[in-house]
């Protein structure tokens, strides 16, 4: 017994099985669930267990699928796009330019506040800028520069753009702050006595030692935009779709072997992407 | 001191109008949802009145903004629990680097990353299918921890990372046992982290939506509320239960980043404080 308590391999497991269990129970099951119902028939009433790919087949033969799907790239690029350049410059900004920990701490701090309060309170609170008779609007009219409300405001893909950026850049600027905030400082001053200028050392010192984060926070952005639905759903006002918003519809149906296929075809992108994206970078090492 | 660039000044504001681009439409709706009683959804308020917080304590015609209130404290709570001990007892397993560690490590960064939707569909099948009732605080309590618990092993991850293992070798040669090493030497000093994983575990559960939709059942969490009150509550009401579940929250986080503090100033005034409570 005691023997047996010494061997790592037998106390590890003790103390990781209940995370193994959480995981195993409400992770892998439901995944695998998912998978074969996917292979299920649904009719109007009820599922039926069964072996065929008509959904799949459904799926990929249906134009709109590959609409959606492209949609659901198009809100990842552009939010990835925006996330990290106001993300990198947040972080080099709180890294670089401000000198004293506290100050970086507290300003830290203030940055991340927003990200343990709800999200759709944060959605919500868009309405009072963007609405017809919102804030926006009404500074655009009293400055003069639009003569009647802009209707695109609320409601379309900008105000998605918008929500997901205002969500979500907070995941860039935490990792990418972190590796900076790893970076001998010495390096800089090096780089400084040698002759380079500060955009010169930004490109070339600071951007490539900052990689890592930038693909950590990239990784976020990218999975938390492609599996949303709630975004896209309340702040297009319906109007947009993207794979999420797919799904939830079918679920709303109750149409669960059909739901089940799309998200095994969104689970299977998502994944490829990190694929590719953690070619980039060992996350382990980064912690 | 160097001089500041010029660059500096840039920067600044653009941070300036970052924080007010995060905290602006947050603090709009705390202004709004003061709005007098004929007033709407935007600007202009039709006077200053606290009419919309007194609706919402008043018999509400649809939902039930308390009861889904005081489940999401209960719930969050309960994760909070489980995310932190599960995360301590997960953290000191990963060092051991025992056989299978990198396959457990792959799926945390899968529950992290798998669209949450997709636990939603799965853990709401898999109870559907077993015969199950879904519930908040079986199936809805398993499907947030899929979700905090990758945000609770990774700061885990990170403290033991930095972690000085002479500590405990010192602990050892002095004859401690495993257990006394981990409660007197260890636990002490990981204790401030400890305090960042509860925040996590309790403010993404209090937040959570995606994940609670369809394994909640019929009870529904606050953030399902708010959510069903979106598609037919047109009036401030909204605003002001958005502002008094934010307050709530920021309320949670200070008291939180106050322990922290505390903590840290506790650790710094005394060293560590390891062995005193035996």
């Amino acid at each position: 017994m005691k023997k047996l308590l010494e061997n790592r391999n037998v106390t590890g497991w003790l103390m990781v099985s209940p995370l193994a269990a959480i995981l195993l129970v409400f992770l892998v099951m439901p995944i695998v669930l998912i998978v074969i119902v996917s292979f299920w028939r649904a009719t109007e009433f009820s599922i039926i267990p069964a072996l065929e790919w008509d959904n799949y087949a459904f799926l990929f033969g249906s134009p709109v699928t590959y609409t959606v799907f492209l949609n659901t790239f198009k809100y990842a690029f552009i939010t990835w796009a925006f996330t990290l350049v106001i993300g990198f410059t947040v972080a080099y900004y709180l890294a670089f330019h401000i000198r004293s920990l506290t100050w970086q701490i507290a300003l830290f701090l203030l940055c991340t506040i927003p990200f343990w309060t709800s999200n759709i309170i944060r959605m919500i609170s868009w309405i009072p800028f963007l609405g017809r008779n919102g804030i926006a609007n009404t500074t655009l009219m009293s400055w003069g520069v639009i003569d009647e409300p802009v209707e695109w405001l609320l409601f379309s893909d900008f105000a998605v753009i918008l929500a997901f950026v205002h969500l979500y850049t907070l995941f860039m600027v935490v990792p990418i702050f972190n590796t900076m905030m790893r970076i001998d400082k010495s390096l800089i001053e090096a780089a400084r006595d040698a002759g380079a200028s500060g955009a010169q050392i930004l490109w070339n010192v600071i951007i490539p030692l900052t990689k890592p984060g930038i693909m950590i926070g990239t990784i976020f952005v990218v999975t938390l935009v492609m599996g949303d639905f709630i975004t896209v759903r309340f702040m297009s006002g319906s109007q947009s779709a993207n794979v999420g918003r797919l799904i939830s519809n079918d679920i709303a149906l109750l149409q669960y072997p059909s739901a089940s296929a799309t998200a095994i075809v969104l689970l299977a992108t998502v994944l490829i992407t990190i694929g590719i994206l953690l070619r980039f970078v060992d996350i382990r090492k980064e912690l | 001191m160097e001089p500041r660039a010029r660059s500096f000044y840039l920067l600044s504001a653009f941070f300036a109008l970052f924080v007010m681009f995060l905290y602006g439409p947050t603090l709009t709706i705390g202004i709004l949802s003061f709005q007098g009683e004929g007033g709407g959804l935007t600007f202009p308020m039709r006077g200053v009145s606290m009419y919309w917080f007194y609706d919402l304590f008043e018999q509400q015609a649809v939902g039930d903004i308390w009861g889904s209130f005081r489940r999401s404290i209960l719930l969050g709570l309960m994760v909070m629990v489980t995310t932190v001990v599960v995360s301590v007892m997960g953290g000191l397993a990963f060092r051991k680097k025992f056989v299978g560690s990198g396959i457990l490590f792959y799926l945390i960064i899968t529950a992290l990353v798998i669209p949450s939707i997709l636990v939603s569909l799965g853990v709401g099948l898999l109870f559907s299918q077993s015969g199950l009732n879904v519930h908040w605080s079986t199936s809805g309590f398993g499907a947030q921890l899929t979700w905090t618990l990758p945000f609770g092993l990774l700061i885990m991850f990170a403290v033991f990372n930095r972690f000085d293992k002479s500590f405990e070798e010192a602990a050892r040669d002095l004859g401690a046992s495993p257990w006394q090493t981990i409660r007197h030497v260890v636990l002490p000093i990981i204790a401030p982290s400890l305090i960042g994983v509860a925040l996590f575990g309790f403010t993404l559960s209090y937040d959570e939506f995606a994940r609670t939709l369809l394994t909640a059942g019929s009870y529904n969490t606050l953030p399902l509320e708010i959510y069903g009150m979106t598609t037919n509550v047109t009036s401030p009401v909204l605003y002001a239960l958005g502002t008094l579940t934010t307050v709530f929250s920021l309320l949670i986080i200070g008291i939180f980043l106050a322990l922290a503090l505390l903590s840290n100033r506790r650790k710094a005034r005394a060293g560590s404080d390891a062995g005193k409570a035996v």
